[in-house]
């Protein structure tokens, strides 16, 4: 095939690697010597049923979990070895929300420009210009404890871009948002992967979304990955005609248990103590 | 150090917007200066003790310092349960930056706190020698709010949800307080008791307190400072390298 622009000149480099990766707590598994990688601008996602250890994986990529054992490296910099170079290199927007509610959704993203040593003007600049296009312009002098769901998400994926990571992770970054604000926002991405060649890393549990936009796909379940590749590779390999077909047909169709933190038990014992004081 | 700056300024702007919490947490010290402090100002007197309120200012100014630093420093734990923590973690700050923001951040909330205690008492009645010893009593202040900012720091980077916070108010921040000379004078005391005030930083604190306004000292404010010098510093020093552990 012929070359058709200067990317395509230079060989493709690796700027997520991962070398037989395991996580365990105890005596539970969460990733079980994983290795794959993402090539520089790609948009890659990574999929698999709940509790498969996405999150897991994510969280040691970008810095919050450290590993039992494994390589990894995400822009040329050892995660284990140079945590604060690989927090330069990537943004995130995490599954479950990251903001300060007693803070304004401008004070939230000036915060994060601060942390980041965006410089005044480009970040103030920055700042109007990725809330106007989360449309939540209008609303920045607004405490994010006002916010819906969707506008939080919202707020974060426009807080995850800006300091124009070299790649960005997206754990499940479209749940709860309406058809509109998810084309949108993936419009937005592809814009960004074309025109700054940032890397897309995301986990969704929509296959007509990862079939759409993802150019690779990794499937990991029970903490090994069993399968990546386009998702025409995927679909041939397992003799299916959609990707939830092939994703299904993959991972089997048994349910899941979700996993639950300790966030998720605070909630439940404020539930139980509101509850319990109504009588 | 701008993202010291910026951490310092979210804890002042969350202060400062939760009236309720600063008004809520006024009450507690303000009961003990009017019940106590009147109530049992006629026997302190017939005991030869002097005023009791002049004495006991120091001791509830150093409660409102205690109870909100060591809180605020436990805020952690409402960070890393609500997701905002997971923020600053993955940001590329380090976590000992992070960790001396929160810890002044908490430590000048405290410190309101404390001045706001101390106005009131003026109010009613406490009398300041002078407006040099104001401005020392402020600065000491802030050395104890940070002691207790960096103990509360320390304890929620050991915790992952609030079920061990009334332990904690139980089994460590009342007893720091009432062992720690702030109700009683630490002289004549009997020999368990005043080797457990001895071993309460806080009592250094109130100690040093009470000298700059004005007071009798029981240990001498070298030794007072000495002692809240290198515990804060230790306390910073064990917060940071703890906090920088923390996984999610």
């Amino acid at each position: 095939m012929e070359p058709r622009g200067f990317y395509d000149i230079i060989p493709r480099m690796n700027i997520i690697e991962v070398k037989n990766l395991t996580k365990k707590f105890g005596d539970i598994t969460a990733v079980d010597n994983i290795s794959f990688s993402v090539e520089k601008g790609e948009i890659f996602a990574f999929l698999g049923p709940n509790g498969a250890g996405k999150s897991t994986t994510i969280k040691i990529l970008t810095t919050l979990l450290n590993p039992t054992a494994g390589e990894i490296s995400l822009n040329s910099f050892d995660v284990a070895k140079n945590p604060d170079a690989v927090r330069h290199s990537f943004g995130i927007v995490f599954q479950d929300p990251s903001l300060d509610d007693e803070l304004t959704a401008w004070e939230n993203m000036e915060f994060h420009g601060v942390l980041y040593n965006v410089e005044k003007n480009l970040r103030r600049e920055r700042i109007e210009k990725l809330m106007r296009f989360v449309e939540l312009w209008d609303r920045k002098d607004s405490f994010v404890k006002s916010f819906s769901g969707g506008m939080k998400r919202r707020l974060e994926i426009a807080r995850g871009l800006l300091h124009h990571p070299k790649v960005i992770f997206l754990d499940e970054p479209t749940l709860g948002l309406d058809p509109q604000t998810r084309n949108h926002m993936w419009n937005y991405l592809k814009e960004l992967n074309k025109t700054e060649g940032t890397t897309v890393f995301f986990t969704t549990h929509y296959m007509e979304e990862a079939d759409k936009v993802a150019q690779r796909i990794a499937v990991i379940d029970h903490g090994t990955i069993i399968a990546s590749g386009t998702s025409e590779e995927l679909k041939t390999k397992t003799n299916t005609k959609s990707l939830e077909e092939a994703f299904l047909s993959l991972t089997g169709k048994t349910i899941r248990a979700d996993e639950s933190n300790s966030a998720d038990h605070m909630r439940m014992a404020g539930k139980l103590w509101r509850g319990g004081n109504k009588r | 150090m701008r993202t010291i700056y910026i951490l310092w300024l979210r804890q002042l702007k969350r202060y400062f917007r939760s009236k309720s919490r600063v008004i809520g947490s006024l009450a507690q010290p303000l009961l003990f200066l009017v019940a106590l402090g009147y109530g049992l100002g006629p026997v302190f007197q017939k005991a030869g003790e002097g005023n009791y309120v002049q004495f006991l200012v120091p001791g509830v100014v150093g409660m409102a310092i205690i109870f909100s630093s060591v809180f605020s420093g436990i805020e952690i734990i409402w960070d890393k349960q609500f997701g905002f923590l997971k923020e600053t973690l993955v940001a590329p700050v380090s976590r000992v930056n992070i960790m001396i923001g929160r810890t002044l951040g908490g430590a000048t909330t405290s410190t309101m706190q404390g001045i706001i205690v101390f106005i009131i008492a003026i109010l009613i009645g406490f009398k300041v020698e002078s407006a040099s010893s104001v401005v020392y009593a402020i600065l000491l202040m802030l050395l104890i709010a940070i002691l207790f900012t960096a103990l509360g720091t320390i304890i929620a980077s050991q915790l992952d949800d609030m079920q061990g916070f009334q332990l904690i108010v139980n089994f460590l921040v009342m007893p720091l307080f009432f062992l720690s000379g702030a109700l009683f004078p630490l002289e004549g005391l009997p020999k368990i008791l005043a080797a457990l005030t001895r071993i309460d930083p806080l009592s250094y604190g109130i100690d040093a307190f009470r000298t700059i306004l004005g007071g009798v000292s029981t240990f001498g404010l070298g030794l007072d400072l000495t002692i809240l010098s290198v515990i804060t510093i230790t306390f910073i020093g064990i917060g940071s390298y703890l906090f920088s552990k923390i996984q999610i």
